[in-house]
């Protein structure tokens, strides 16, 4: 069997705020098909990394590739789909339909005096399909629960047909009902789509029961595994022994 | 009404109907980008600065548009860095600016020992006294600004809802972003005869929070808030001249009727 392609490979990546380190000598391989959650307590550098794996910020030293690329060479945008932890955080007044929220990121791409094709128009309603929001498609998206609006950025993330997702704490603000209902979605992503998922979250409890590979940071990168070494692992027991919501392993 | 309409027949009132309604349209679209992209006190902040430049240039006795326009410019720019390479809030950089801008228009102001009719009326506003250049120059402003919001409106729409996620879509958001300042700064500049410096923020700011209450997709926005900027100069104006009142303050008030419609419509749609 031949060994799954690295889509992102983050090498020797150091990062630091006025100074002060916030990544130490970070090496980092995601592979296709993995569904990998990145771990640590607060300010232990998980946001930081994820924006540096997606050019948002430049390492202070490292370098970071994307499926081969070196990051300030990459080009291939659309295999990208980023959901923000500010992602809510829009103005409420911003005038914009499910729908058009969605078509964002094709019109975007879009020369200005090309038609927006029928094809993509589809596109967006497939999208819409996926996370289960087709029937909302022309509400405002402020008047969406968060937990709804979560829904509808994962449907724009994913209408260029990305092959990784980049999630940032995608569940805050969201009831615990909807938090299971949305982890099954990145979990049908992951194994039906066959979407890489990196997943930045401080909850331990996602990761026994959707996540296959875990990642740990705490500036440096403490731990790098499968989800069954992990549980296994002395940091999953420090983990614990910190308080650490966790839920038996289901899949 | 002979009295609401006697302005249009004059070359002044022509001239001043022309170059409101240009930079009405300017400043209505580039509002709308700045209210949702939590900016709306960079007319303000430019505003400001412009104020420290004029008083420069009578200080230094030469010609306020160009010292004004270069100044803005440079300011925006300047605003833009802070922002970015400072990792200050975007208000922040705009209060550093708009307070040091003020200070040293004060400054020069109290050296040259005169606060001259010229930088009152940059100050008020002064529509009736706009010159052919200056109507010429708001015209290509405005066709400017459209082609700009035309050409990039998908980006920008993107840009605006979600900086991030379209920056980590590819887009060139920094450039994005330098072309809406820029041309705010300009716009600025040019609107201070049509309402003044102190009321411009107004200007950027009132029609296109009006449009933000009825407007159910961003398009039809940026057709209203326009259309309510040019009918709140084209009213103003005629008021103003029909009862010899301040013409730029009249627009503002005008303008801020037309909100209050759009607030309460929203407000009985709402409840």
């Amino acid at each position: 069997m031949s060994k799954p392609e690295a889509q992102v490979v983050v090498k020797n990546v150091w990062f630091a705020y006025d100074k002060k380190p916030v990544l130490k000598d970070i090496n980092l391989i995601v592979q296709a098909g993995d569904f990998l959650a990145l771990l640590g307590p607060n300010g232990a550098g998980k946001t930081t990394l994820l924006k540096i794996m997606l050019g948002l910020l430049r390492p202070t030293a490292g370098e970071v590739f994307l499926f081969g690329t070196e990051i300030h060479a990459f080009k291939k945008w659309e295999l990208i789909g980023y959901v923000p932890q500010t992602a809510t955080h829009f103005d409420p007044l911003f005038p914009a339909t499910v729908w058009e929220v969605v078509a964002m990121a094709l019109l975007a791409k879009k020369k200005p005096w090309a038609r927006f094709k029928e094809g993509k128009k589809e596109g967006v309603l497939a999208a819409l399909r996926v996370v289960g929001m087709e029937e909302r498609k022309h509400e405002p998206i402020s008047r969406l629960s968060s937990g709804q609006q979560q829904r509808v950025f994962i449907a724009r993330a994913l209408v260029n047909q990305p092959r990784i997702l980049f999630l940032d704490e995608p569940t805050t603000g969201i009831d615990a009902e909807t938090h299971e209902q949305f982890y099954n979605l990145l979990h049908y992503l992951n194994l039906e789509k066959k979407i890489t998922i990196i997943l930045v979250t401080h909850d331990i409890g996602i990761v026994n029961r959707h996540v296959n590979k875990v990642a740990c940071l705490q500036e440096n990168l403490i731990y790098h595994g499968t989800h069954d070494e992990f549980c296994r692992s002395q940091v999953f027991k420090d983990l614990v022994s910190q308080g650490n919501h966790v839920i038996s392993h289901q899949h | 009404m002979n009295q609401l309409t006697l302005l249009w027949t004059y070359g002044y009132g022509q001239r001043a109907l022309l170059a409101g309604v240009a930079i009405a349209i300017c400043s209505a679209l580039l509002g709308l980008f700045l209210l949702l992209r939590r900016e709306a006190m960079v007319g303000h902040g430019l505003g400001h600065v412009i104020f420290g430049a004029l008083a420069l240039a009578f200080f230094l006795r030469l010609s306020p548009l160009p010292v004004a326009i270069g100044t803005a410019v440079l300011a925006s720019g300047a605003m833009l860095r802070l922002k970015t390479r400072a990792g200050l809030h975007g208000d922040t950089a705009i209060a550093i600016f708009s307070s040091v801008g003020m200070a040293a228009g004060v400054l020069l102001v109290t050296l040259v020992n005169r606060f001259g009719v010229d930088l009152l009326s940059y100050l008020f506003g002064d529509i009736l006294a706009v010159d052919r250049g200056e109507t010429i120059l708001s015209i290509l402003l405005s066709l400017t600004v459209i082609f700009f919001i035309g050409y990039f409106y998908h980006q920008l729409v993107f840009f605006t809802f979600s900086p991030e996620t379209a920056k980590a879509s590819g887009l060139k958001t920094e450039k994005l972003e330098a072309g809406l300042t820029l041309l705010t700064a300009i716009t600025i500049v040019l609107g201070m005869k049509i309402v003044g410096l102190l009321l411009m923020t107004s200007l950027l700011v009132i029609p296109a929070a009006a449009s933000l209450q009825t407007s159910r997709s961003f398009l039809a926005a940026c057709l209203l808030a326009p259309g309510i900027a040019i009918l709140s100069v084209i009213i103003g104006l005629s008021l103003a001249f029909a009862a010899d009142l301040p013409a730029g303050a009249t627009i503002v008030l005008c303008s801020f009727g037309f909100f209050m419609v759009s607030f309460l419509r929203r407000r009985r749609r709402l409840f």
